[in-house]
């Protein structure tokens, strides 16, 4: 007995020892620069002279002044950025989702030259966002751009849309470009998925003779379900701080402005480390809040199952 | 996790421009191979980040490599974006952050107020030149007694016209913006008929940055609206003036410009007009020496006037007041070479050949009589009179909170011209956000 707890003791502080260098190493890049956002947020801070802050208080967040309401929480510019990013949010990974399933169940199927489909669609994953942003907004423009110059060379149009630039057009724009560029990580994690799939349930159902959109919705769906979870979430994460693509394609420009572009705006533009610090602070807890939510969600309904 | 992310894109830029300093202990060849140099010390490195807006980065490569082989010394061009209120963030973070990595910065007009006290007073290097600049332009580059930007380029709005066009349909270059709005429409609507489907009207900077700022600046104080907070600090901007002038310019998007204009920098637009695809465009001064370029297809068909006038009360032509001074960082490890660099680059002699080669206005007023340049560039003998009435942004009076007054009014202005909001409406609410800007005082 006493041998055996003496050992179990000995284990978890070895555990302890080899964990350590990756604890620090935490504790360094993510735990102090997040504390010490979180600290900034309380300060009134400023970017060209951070270390002559002064604490006050909420105010960043919120505060009333003769009738009036400051701070991040009374910024009608922050609520259109919350609702601009969680429009983004929403529809883009809804269509990356479904066009990402479609696209790994046809390449789960044996095709000639499939190892080459394979790879090609990896290409947009692979090109850095900010060049697959830019190349896009050449190929969006409405003066020069070849998407215009090919829906009028097919009567599809008769005059060019300013996709980049015509406030109703914005968003569309936007939600396309990241489409084409995450759809790939998404059937990628889904065709992961796939090929554990169990082939039994399937020649099952063969010598069944069940209809295959039965087969798709009744074995294929649920079992693959906890993958898209994962999937779904990792997604929703990175909508959720999106910067680059929408920054690139558009700017500071409020219509289609993120949280993101938001705190950035704000710390490097503004010089306002506070007021920044408050923002990212926010958007930590939107983000950490919609992860949670998610978690939730897919869990009650796996246990319904 | 914000957190990292934005740690890490700041790590990538300053890694980014880490260059210069890597290669900068090992003895250069040019270096040795000139002893009689007339430089300080003859092999040290300076950085140096000029703009990127059409050929100026060749034009300011030109120029440094020039003095590099002069002095012995070496020296990299830094290369930035073309956006002013991106280069203005990108230099901020390094400057915040104490990086000797850029040893010279371009600057623009409006940031001495925010960056001067990140740069060298240049006093002790100028053996009083700056006395043969404008002297308006040296005042903005001072900050409490200390000379931190010298004068590089000026820059004044202009309107760029298609000389054939207007001779063809019997028009004269217009002088409101009424007139404007109606010949770019007639021109606009004969040339597509006539088959040029892509012809617009007018052409000009409608993106949310400060380009726009520019833009709507100069709407608004040529029908007498002011210029957004006045010297004495009181926020003007909501008037009647103002809003009249950004109704007109609402109804240009769609019919006399392009839907794209709202997203379009100097280069989109500059891009449209020296194509052929457009009749008239708001732009610097070096988009002149483009348009006359051999291989632009609108050679010696360009015409360059005042801006149009607007209407009403106080009405008057108005330019946006513009430029480019040169500043040396405090960081920089090597500030006597750096600031040599900076003499070289702001003097008459280096003022002459930009001139000749890219248009870009001297800032010393003894230039504009020199008759290659006026034969080079023949609109700059008015340009006298631009410069006199030209609009300063309210740069010095916001100070530090210049930057988000320019971004509350251009995306003010955005709205409006994108026919989100009403141009009264959109203005109440400015007025609002500027005071809240402003707090107890500027």
């Amino acid at each position: 007995m006493r041998d055996t707890s003496w050992l179990a003791a000995s284990r978890t502080r070895s555990a302890w020892l080899f964990l350590a260098p990756m604890l620090v190493l935490l504790a360094m890049v993510a735990g102090w620069p997040l504390i010490r956002t979180i600290w900034l947020g309380f300060t009134d801070a400023n970017t060209l002279q951070i270390g002559e802050a002064k604490s006050v208080g909420f105010d960043n967040f919120l505060s009333h002044h003769d009738g009036k309401w400051f701070g991040v929480l009374a910024d009608p510019v922050w609520w259109r950025a919350v609702k601009n990013t969680l429009w983004f949010t929403v529809f883009s990974v809804s269509i990356e989702t479904v066009l990402g399933l479609g696209i790994a169940l046809v390449l789960n199927r044996a095709f000639p030259g499939r190892g080459l489909v394979r790879a090609a669609i990896l290409i947009p994953w692979a090109i850095p966002t900010v060049v697959s942003a830019r190349i896009w907004g050449w190929l969006l423009n409405d003066q020069y751009g070849f998407i215009n110059h090919v829906l009028i060379s097919l009567h599809i149009i008769d005059r060019p849309i300013a996709w980049t630039a015509d406030p109703s057009m914005l968003m569309t724009s936007v939600i396309l470009v990241d489409v084409w560029k995450t759809t790939p990580f998404m059937s990628l994690l889904v065709l992961a998925a796939l090929q554990m799939l169990p082939k039994e349930c399937y020649e099952a159902a063969l010598i069944d003779g069940i209809h295959p959109v039965k087969v798709f919705w009744r074995i294929t769906l649920p079992l693959i379900r906890p993958a898209l979870t994962v999937a779904v979430i990792f997604r929703a994460i990175d909508a959720l701080r999106v910067f680059d693509a929408i920054y690139v394609l558009t700017g500071a420009n409020e219509r289609s402005m993120t949280m993101s572009i938001y705190a950035r705006q704000q710390l490097f533009e503004f010089n306002q480390a506070g007021y920044g610090s408050a923002v990212s602070t926010l958007l930590f807890f939107i983000i950490a809040l919609a992860t949670i939510l998610l978690l939730v969600a897919t869990r009650v309904r796996l246990t319904e199952d | 996790m914000r957190t990292l992310a934005l740690l890490c894109s700041a790590a990538a830029l300053f890694a980014g421009c880490k260059k210069s300093d890597d290669a900068a202990p090992k003895p250069t060849a040019e270096g040795s191979a000139k002893p009689g140099a007339a430089a300080p010390s003859g092999s040290v490195e300076i950085a140096i980040s000029c703009g990127s807006v059409g050929k100026e980065f060749d034009v300011c490569k030109e120029g440094v490599d020039a003095w590099a082989k002069k002095t012995g010394n070496k020296a990299t061009v830094v290369t930035s974006t073309t956006s002013s209120t991106d280069k203005l963030a990108a230099a901020q973070q390094l400057l915040s952050a104490e990086s000797s990595d850029v040893d010279v910065f371009s600057v623009d007009v409006v940031w001495p107020g925010i960056l001067g006290k990140f740069f060298v007073d240049l006093k002790p290097y100028t053996k009083g030149v700056e006395a043969e600049h404008f002297p308006a332009l040296v005042a903005n580059g001072t900050l409490d007694g200390k000379l931190v930007a010298m004068p590089w380029f000026a820059d004044a709005g202009l309107l760029y016209y298609r000389k054939d066009l207007l001779d063809k349909y019997k028009e004269a270059a217009p002088t409101t913006w009424a007139q404007l709005t109606a010949t770019a429409k007639k021109i606009q609507d004969a040339e597509r008929k006539a088959g040029n489907k892509d012809m617009q009207g007018f052409v000009f900077q409608g993106k949310a940055y400060e380009g726009l700022t520019c833009d709507a600046l100069e709407w608004v104080a040529s029908f007498g609206g002011g210029s957004v907070v006045d010297p004495d600090g009181k926020i003007s901007i909501n008037n009647p003036g103002a809003a009249a002038a950004l109704e007109l310019a609402a109804s240009w998007p769609g019919a006399i410009s392009p839907t794209g204009a709202l997203n379009a920098e100097e280069e989109e637009a500059r891009t449209a007009f020296q194509s052929g695809n457009a009749v008239f465009m708001r732009n610097w001064p070096y988009a002149w020496a483009l348009a006359q370029d051999a291989s632009s297809p609108v050679k010696d068909k360009v015409g360059v006037a005042p801006l149009p006038k607007g209407d009403g009360d106080g009405a008057r032509a108005a330019a946006t007041l513009g430029g480019w001074d040169l500043s040396v960082s405090k960081f920089s490890k090597h500030p006597a070479e750096a600031a040599d660099l900076v003499m070289y680059l702001t003097s008459a002699a280096e003022q002459k050949r930009r001139a000749l080669t890219a248009a870009f206005n001297p800032t010393i007023p003894s230039l504009y009589s020199d008759k290659e340049i006026v034969a080079a560039n023949p609109f700059l003998a008015g340009m006298g009179d631009t410069f006199k009435g030209a609009v300063p942004r309210p740069a010095t009076v916001t100070g530090g909170k210049y930057n988000q007054v320019s971004s509350a009014f251009f995306n003010a202005v955005h709205s409006v011209i994108s026919k989100e909001k009403p141009a009264k409406d959109a203005l109440t609410e400015l007025a609002a956000k500027l005071e809240q800007i402003k707090g107890p005082k500027w």
